[in-house]
């Protein structure tokens, strides 16, 4: 692929052949560039002096850095608590997932199961249809899972996508690994937790890295389930921060009495600095992430594709 | 029972759980669609409301307004996923020409970077364009600073070009990711083609045309035939962060207008009746498309 084949090649690379690269690596950095200075962009606002961030001024590179921004988000009524939540949600929530499509994704290939094809196709079909958020919330409600943590989890739990991945994975392990031990008396569950599990792993990493990141940055859930402002998570406290632009700064823990003082204007909270800070702090874990677990995110687009 | 009926049952009620939990998520909504052959308000329950029968339906296209936003709100539908299913096909030229880049180092920087808006949420997508586009944001800012504007431009509370903005941070969330499925296709491609059209003399054109846009084709066709059965679904998130006053009448999808209906105006009847027949169509397009897939390509996607 691409040109690393060329070196032992005489063939001399044509001026038409550069044109192209050039352009390439033109609108690529350009691509680059547009996807990581609103990051940067916002990281730089909220370390530099908030009187100048509020005007608009920092463009390209932080004035004036302080960090007390970061130490008053956490006094911000209900923050602490929405974190909690989020937090929560991602744990409980990723942690039960990746067990379910594990699991299911080994019991499916179960062959000696009663009915086993129309079980997974029962499951698999919910990918296609959808009875629309209103219907879903009202037996949501019925079921009393609205104003209730146990609604961001439970129908999280079994997804059609994860099981057609863990699935695949789990088809792709020699059958006669399962067969010896059976040989040696082996339970179904015993398999599964000793011989399934350790060779899965790479599968589960991937599915445990795509709950987390949906369950971090769920946000329909909340809107249509929640009521409670105690069971909000970050995002949907952002989002409110972002609405209730003028209620912010009574919601920050500023002091008008001495904002009148340059020193304290500069580290004084205002409305954009706290909405940029959360912002920060919000995707400040994805940001880490991301690049480390990028290759298992790969890995499962592609499962999926030839699958899907 | 047989020793081996005993075994299959077993593991059957080992998934059963699991199992519960689709039906409670996944089917029992099914049986919310009652809700709009009713009259439902909401702190009653279900039995205590008069059944209307078709009248939810019929309301639809009863009055002269009704039916105006209506077609409006289809013509906003239409023109979101109209414009992402023109440009379809930009995801694979970005996987092109990203190929094209000889150093890794940086081929693999653009891709990392470019795929990271996919993992932030739409929230924070909205709280990026705020930050940027606001009356004291990075473009106003720039902009009053070298004199091409005297007054701020309030972008976010335009209601011109919605439907163009709205794709660009579509695009912006997606783009990268999207070409992934792309990239890992083009590293399957034979190396020895390539290599012979380069002895042949065939320039990078040549070959990107001729050898490496046609055998990416099959995973667009798939993709293209899976967007065109979620022609109607939208989702809600991203207009329902990015809609305020002065651009609702343009940024109303199916999908948002369904929930403002319920949760603004408690016409959750009416909203399930909308819901059901966007289900409906939307299993139908899927079905159709499905059949055309299997005819032209002798291929199902499903």
């Amino acid at each position: 692929m691409g040109h690393s084949n060329e070196k032992g090649s005489t063939i001399k690379v044509s001026a038409g052949d550069r044109t192209v690269e050039i352009v390439c690596y033109i609108v690529f950095s350009i691509a680059a560039f547009l996807c990581l200075y609103p990051f940067y962009y916002i990281v730089i606002n909220t370390i530099s002096a908030n009187d100048l961030s509020a005007k608009g001024d920092i463009l390209f590179w932080p004035q004036g850095i302080h960090f007390k921004n970061y130490l008053s988000a956490f006094r911000i009524d209900g923050l602490l608590r929405a974190f909690q939540i989020s937090l929560m949600r991602t744990v409980i929530g990723t942690a039960l997932t990746v067990f379910a499509s594990a699991f299911l994704g080994f019991m499916f290939t179960q062959e000696k199961m009663w009915l086993r094809k129309f079980w997974y196709r029962l499951i698999v079909a919910t990918m296609y249809f959808n009875a629309g958020i209103i219907p879903w919330f009202l037996v949501m409600k019925t079921m009393h899972l609205t104003n209730n943590f146990w609604g961001y989890i439970l129908p999280a739990i079994v997804s059609p996508f994860n099981l057609i991945l863990t699935k695949t994975f789990v088809e792709s392990v020699p059958k006669e690994l399962q067969e010896a031990a059976e040989m040696d008396g082996a339970g179904v569950l015993t398999v599964f937790f000793r011989i399934i599990i350790p060779v899965i792993k790479p599968i589960m990493a991937t599915v445990a890295i795509f709950s987390a990141v949906s369950q971090w940055n769920a946000f329909q859930d909340t809107l249509l389930l929640m009521t409670d402002t105690k069971l909000y998570p970050l995002q949907f406290v952002l989002y409110q921060y972002l609405n209730q632009a003028s209620s912010l700064a009574s919601l920050a823990q500023s002091n008008t009495s001495t904002s009148s003082l340059a020193a304290a204007a500069a580290t004084t909270q205002t409305t954009t600095s706290v909405r940029m800070t959360i912002t920060v702090i919000v995707v400040l874990p994805i940001m880490l992430v991301y690049p480390i677990f990028q290759k298992y995110f790969v890995k499962g687009i592609m499962i999926g594709a030839v699958k899907g | 029972m047989s020793k081996k009926k005993i075994y299959s049952l077993k593991l059957f009620l080992l998934v059963l759980p699991f199992i519960i939990l689709v039906l409670l998520f996944s089917y029992y909504p099914l049986y919310g669609w009652m809700y709009a052959f009713y009259d439902y308000k909401p702190p009653k329950t279900l039995s205590n409301c008069p059944f209307v029968g078709f009248k939810w339906f019929e309301s639809l296209v009863s009055s002269e307004t009704k039916v105006q936003q209506i077609i409006q709100v289809l013509k906003n539908t239409f023109a979101m996923s109209g414009l992402t299913l023109g440009t379809s096909w930009l995801p694979m030229l970005f996987a092109v020409f990203l190929n094209e880049i000889r150093g890794v180092k940086f081929r693999k920087f653009v891709q990392t970077v470019t795929t990271l808006p996919n993992f932030v949420s739409w929230v924070m997508v909205y709280s990026i364009a705020f930050s940027l586009f606001n009356s004291t944001g990075m473009l106003n800012s720039l902009l009053l600073k070298s004199g091409v504007i005297d007054q701020p431009i309030l972008f976010l509370q335009s209601s011109s070009h919605v439907w163009f903005t709205q794709w660009l941070w579509l695009t912006w969330k997606n783009l990268g990711w999207a070409a992934i499925m792309y990239i890992a296709a083009i590293s399957s491609i034979d190396d020895e083609m390539i290599q012979a059209a380069r002895v042949d003399g065939a320039t990078r054109m040549q070959i990107i045309r001729h050898i490496t846009i046609p055998s990416l084709l099959p995973t667009y066709f798939v993709l293209l035939v899976l967007n065109v059965a979620n022609f109607l679904n939208n989702g809600m998130e991203q207009y329902y962060v990015f809609q305020n006053a002065f651009n609702k009448e343009y940024i109303q999808v199916l999908d948002l207008y369904v929930y403002n209906m319920a949760m603004g105006s408690g016409g959750y009847s009416v909203s399930v009746a909308i819901s059901m027949l966007k289900s409906l169509v939307s299993v139908v397009l899927l079905v159709i498309v499905n059949g055309a897939s299997k005819r032209i390509r002798g291929e199902s996607i499903l």
